[in-house]
């Protein structure tokens, strides 16, 4: 490969960082909220409401139930809007982040639920606000949980915005299919897999790694036990 | 003080209406390890539940410190829990927090900075004797270790109640025994009023000064532990306290008894022993003064409260006039003997 299509691979692979760096956490910040609403919302939980749980679950959904390709598509108007182009990596992030918050929303709701009811009665036992119940036994109980939900939203962005290239997003999916597709141009498209690869590898490994330290309900063996 | 005022829960489940509780009524005074028994079901669960207001009842009222506890809600309602610890069948520890960190969390609640919450739960856990486990996580603990890290986070906000859900159930006959001293330390220590709910006998035997026994969501018998559990009235009762009162007698004396021999036989007495006569050496006088034998066919005596209660059942060998008059001698002790009946005397004692 040529010093000019390194550079073209390089230029990607950060375009494609910025993107999924940018949109996961834009999504998280969101996402994780909706997730602690939803769970806080439902029948018999701290703050039962049912309206807003159906509500809310109902956009969740049909977020979700949207492919991607047409949720690109179907917002270019909102994304001109917000930031003035629908073309490049800044563009594609809108769609990216809009496409990953139901996403976040439903794994952090399932990582949610996962804390003992019993953690959350003792709390309220002990005089807990619903909030405090939220930031002191919540949150930090399905940390585990949440990072490793939080750690396939950033796998799945890494392959939606491969997809987002081809709306002239910028990053690797966009190197791949102008270059490697559309050029016949194999070696760079093998190049743009086995980078993506190694990236979802390198993320996921490191998810795992972070969820198992904040995980204390497994015994580890201590140096001085 | 806790006052419970005819206090009611009723549940709306789908084959309509349960009645979890049909108006309970009681006082627990101050510094009083007051025990709940029942059987699964009963309402002991909700009973409980309903002093701090996790679970609100249908009607009733209950009264913590002069305080109605029934009548707030929101912050008021946080504010009056405070003073209501309660500790748990599964403990409910955080598992993301350590020994010391879970003791600190009530403080933390209650708006302390988690370094001046940290420094005030220190002391507690050296209290339940955890002074070397600050730093362990739950899941490094022994269930007794968990149990008593439940206690002390109970204690942390400086209660004048601890409500005890079923506290030993998950734990081993030895360890519920040390969390149990520990909680009758504590009681005396701190003149904290105990109140606890179980569907162990031995437990309420152990540390309870009054109990109530609850079935089918009302107190069908509520006083001091030694009267309730040598004397009771209701079927539900009798059946907890069966080891102790009516254990059942050995297969080879029931097939005796009900084998009587023609010619009379001897007859089984079963001597209860309670009250202040209990400590006297009754059996021995017996013997000594009447001149007749008495052969034990199963003796046990236990200790509730610190009170001997025993239960003897022999086989009484001697003329027809000594027994009648042996009998007369131990009822005049104020203790309870009734003849269950007859049984042959083997070629032994015959002799």
């Amino acid at each position: 490969m040529s010093p000019a299509m390194l550079g073209l691979l390089l230029d990607a692979f950060l375009e494609t960082l910025l993107m999924v760096a940018v949109s996961s956490t834009l999504a998280a910040l969101v996402g994780v909220p909706l997730g602690v609403v939803l769970v806080a919302t439902s029948p018999g939980h701290i703050r039962e409401h049912p309206v807003l749980n159906r509500v809310l679950g109902a956009v969740v959904n049909a977020g979700r139930s949207t492919p991607f390709i047409i949720l690109l598509v179907a917002i270019i108007p909102f994304t001109r809007l917000l930031v003035g182009t629908s073309i490049g990596t800044a563009a594609a992030i809108v769609p990216l982040t809009i496409a990953a918050i139901p996403f976040v929303a439903r794994l952090a709701e399932a990582a949610l639920r996962e804390v003992d009811p019993g953690l959350i009665e003792a709390a309220q036992a002990m005089g807990a606000s619903p909030v405090q119940i939220v930031t002191k036994v919540l949150v930090p109980e399905a940390l585990p949980g949440l990072v490793a939900a939080l750690t396939i939203t950033v796998v799945n962005l890494i392959s939606y915005s491969a997809m987002a290239g081809a709306v002239g997003g910028g990053g690797l999916g966009d190197l791949g299919i102008r270059y490697g597709y559309q050029r016949f141009l194999p070696e760079v498209m093998l190049a743009v897999v086995v980078v993506l690869i190694v990236l979802v590898q390198g993320v996921q490994s490191l998810g795992d790694r972070v969820a198992q330290r904040l995980n204390k309900r497994l015994v580890r063996s201590r140096p001085n036990a | 003080m806790i006052e419970i005022r005819d206090l009611t829960k009723t549940f709306h489940a789908e084959g309509g209406p349960v009645h979890v509780l049909k108006g309970v009524s009681l006082a627990i005074p101050k510094g009083e390890v007051f025990g709940v028994i029942g059987r699964s079901g009963a309402g002991k669960s909700t009973l409980v539940r309903c002093i701090n207001l996790l679970e609100r009842p249908t009607s009733g009222q209950v009264v913590v410190e002069g305080r109605e506890i029934t009548a707030l809600g929101g912050r008021a309602l946080r504010e009056a829990r405070h003073a209501i610890g309660m500790i748990f069948q599964h403990f409910n520890l955080l598992s993301s927090r350590t020994a010391l960190d879970n003791v600190a969390l009530p403080l933390e609640l209650a708006g302390r900075s988690r370094a001046d919450a940290r420094a005030a739960a220190a002391p507690l856990l050296e209290l339940v004797g955890l002074a070397g486990k600050h730093g362990r996580y739950p899941a490094e603990l022994s269930g007794g270790e968990k149990q008593r890290v439940g206690i002390a986070r109970a204690l942390a906000s400086e209660p004048s109640v601890l409500l005890c859900d079923e506290a030993t159930s998950a734990l081993d006959p030895e360890t519920t025994q040390a969390i149990l001293a520990l909680l009758r330390d504590i009681n005396r220590k701190l003149g904290l009023t105990i109140v606890l709910i179980t569907h162990e006998m031995p437990v309420i035997k152990e540390i309870c000064d009054r109990v109530a026994v609850l079935e089918h969501g009302e107190i069908v018998e509520l006083g001091p532990v030694f009267d309730v559990f040598t004397a009771p009235t209701a079927e539900v009762t009798r059946r907890f306290v069966r080891d102790l009162v009516d254990r059942a007698l050995p297969a080879n004396l029931v097939a005796r008894l009900a084998a009587p021999p023609p010619d009379g036989g001897n007859p089984v007495l079963r001597i209860v022993f309670r009250g202040p006569s209990a400590n006297t050496p009754v059996v021995s006088e017996v013997v000594r003064r009447f001149g007749i034998l008495l052969n034990i066919l199963q003796a046990q005596v236990d200790y509730i409260q610190g009170e001997p209660y025993g239960n003897v059942i022999v086989e009484a060998i001697g003329r027809a006039e000594d027994v009648a008059a042996s009998l007369d001698f131990i009822r005049s002790k104020d203790l309870k003997v009734e003849v269950l009946g007859h049984v042959a005397g083997d070629a032994r004692t015959a002799a």
